[in-house]
């Protein structure tokens, strides 16, 4: 936020929600991937996305951030509709952003130091000691030695480097951070480092989190409040695409059986229809 | 059923089949046609992001890549290619009696067009593909993604270093391919054929003009330019998976080298006519 701003602006912006999703609908070729999503997410929420692999969930995250463009609807952050933005406007609003990406995505170009401080470097005038005090402290707070700061992303093991994209989102201290998938792939105890990073993440700055995944002890370990998405192609044309929107301590209350069967993790009608498939291939 | 219903039946079979190449053919072609525009709009995309003063960061490992680790395998194609040219010349012009004017032809040909095609083939080869599996694989990892969501807009940071790399270094590699060819030429004209070395020069002098080396280093920055914006287009439109990557990187020479042979005949013509509108009398070899 601009600090000369007056204050009626500024007090009209702390009552706007950081991000709102307005009826959006986002396709790639003939394919569509959202329909019709409308989402308030207010400041200081952490809002967890569930749902199962390919309905939707990292590209309603692409969105919001404008990775991806909607072909329908708006994207207000902080009350401002992204599409209508310029490059540079778009570049000044991503600085507020972070995002933790779910391979990590470190520059493999880069060492651990440059990629935690290309934000600092890339955005800021900070001296050359200042950035590395900063990416020492970031590196810290993730619980990562001083030692890999010289190391390349390929000699680091998945769960370093989830740390490291951690440090990396954190660099600027945004507003709102978003993390995709941020336990995939990684064993339980390296997955409960990173929902109780992720939680003091929020302890330690007042940010807005959108958390992406389809772990549920990291759903009941982080979150404000649960949505649930649902594929369009097992959805009627009428139907809405968000098929829960909850406290995670409600959601194992739900009668809807499409939310107790992920919560619970049972197949349910998908185990007939791959036994109709094998019969048929028979 | 009867003979006629059978060949309406033929004959319906047939024009479906038609209708089917001409739909097939009609979707090639408009597939076509918005990968044009695509990269079109990738061009000029690029031309908006050059306007600003590239990071010195971002360039100096592009100039390296492109231009430093270039210099071997240039050198050795040039000159290879002037020794070849000077051996399949060499019977040809003996029959005419005209072995001291190989000089001539050998450096016509490479100065006009071998230099500069062939330099432009091994950047595309070495550094295209290498360019577009490099963006593919920052496609596919989402590092492209994490650069665009820290505020880097990727095609400057990523695509304009290696742009003007290109653009501004082919020239020299031209440069360079001619030299090592001009060498490799006079080298196994004199040394191997024996021909008369002065000869051999004074032909060369004549006949190859500052025109000559400035229509090939004229036409290198449109190949240049051709490698770069095709490599990054198909690096940043990668599909997913070592085999999009694969793809890329594969495409990505092919097509470069095709536009390179296309824009040798076009900017070839326009220079002849150039080259005639202000010399009309022209030059001959013989």
């Amino acid at each position: 936020m601009n600090a000369q701003a007056n204050p009626h602006e500024m007090s009209t912006r702390a009552a706007s929600p950081m991000i709102e999703l307005r009826t959006v609908d986002v396709a790639f070729g003939r394919g569509r991937v959202l329909r019709d999503i409308s989402l308030v997410i207010p400041r200081g929420q952490t809002l967890v996305v569930i749902g199962e692999s390919g309905c939707g969930k990292t590209v309603l995250l692409k969105t919001i951030i404008g990775l991806v463009r909607p072909t329908r609807g708006q994207v207000l952050f902080d009350g401002q509709d992204l599409a209508r933005l310029t490059d540079a406007e778009l570049t000044h609003q991503r600085m507020r952003f972070g995002f933790v990406f779910q391979g990590s995505a470190l520059f493999d170009s880069m060492t651990v130091g440059q990629n935690v401080s290309f934000p600092l470097r890339e955005h800021t005038q900070t001296s050359p000691a200042e950035i590395h005090e900063a990416v020492l402290s970031r590196l810290a707070e993730v619980g990562l030695p001083e030692s890999i700061i010289g190391k390349k992303p390929a000699e680091l093991s998945g769960g370093m480097r989830k740390r490291v994209g951690l440090a990396r989102a954190l660099a600027l201290n945004p507003e709102l951070v978003l993390y995709d998938e941020p336990t995939t792939g990684l064993d339980p105890i390296m997955s409960d480092v990173i929902n109780e990073l992720i939680v003091r993440t929020r302890s330690q700055h007042p940010v807005t989190a959108v958390v992406v995944t389809h772990d549920m002890r990291t759903a009941r370990k982080v979150a404000d409040r649960v949505i649930m998405l649902y594929p369009l192609s097992r959805l009627k044309p009428d139907e809405p695409q968000i098929v829960f929107d909850g406290s995670p301590a409600s959601i194992d209350h739900s009668s809807d059986p499409r939310v107790t069967q992920f919560v619970h993790g049972e197949a349910g009608e998908r185990l007939m229809e791959m036994r109709k498939m094998a019969e048929l291939g028979s | 059923m009867s003979a006629s219903s059978t060949s309406r039946a033929r004959s319906r079979g047939f024009a479906l089949a038609v209708a089917d190449w001409i739909a097939a053919l009609g979707g090639l072609v408009m597939n076509w046609v918005f990968a044009i525009k695509d990269v079109l709009a990738f061009f000029l995309h690029t031309l908006r992001w050059l306007a600003r003063r590239p990071r010195g960061d971002t360039l100096w490992p592009n100039f390296y890549q492109i231009g430093v680790l270039s210099l071997p395998v240039v050198a050795l194609t040039g000159l290879f290619i002037g020794m070849v040219l000077a051996v399949q010349s060499h019977s040809q012009f003996r029959m005419l009696n005209l072995e001291t004017r190989l000089g001539a032809v050998i450096n016509m040909s490479l100065v006009r067009e071998l230099g500069p095609v062939l330099a432009a083939t091994m950047l595309a080869g070495r550094v295209g593909s290498a360019m577009a599996a490099e963006l593919g694989t920052m496609r596919v990892t989402e590092q492209i993604d994490a650069l665009a969501s820290m505020g880097a807009n990727p095609i400057q940071y990523l695509v304009v270093p290696r742009f003007i790399a290109c653009l501004v270094l082919i020239p020299a590699l031209t440069i360079w391919a001619d030299f090592m060819g001009v060498a490799g030429g006079y080298f196994y004209g004199v040394f191997v054929l024996d021909i008369d070395s002065n000869h051999y020069m004074e032909n060369s002098r004549n006949y190859v003009g500052a025109f000559d080396l400035f229509s090939g280093l004229f036409k290198s920055l449109f190949f240049g330019a051709a490698i770069a914006v095709i490599s990054c287009y198909r690096g940043f439109h990668c599909d997913p998976g070592a085999e999009g990557v694969g793809r890329a990187a594969t495409s990505a020479f092919v097509i470069s080298f095709v536009i390179i042979l296309v824009l040798d005949l076009f900017l070839g013509i326009a220079l002849d006519e150039f080259y005639l509108m202000i010399w009309p009398e022209g030059t001959t070899f013989l």
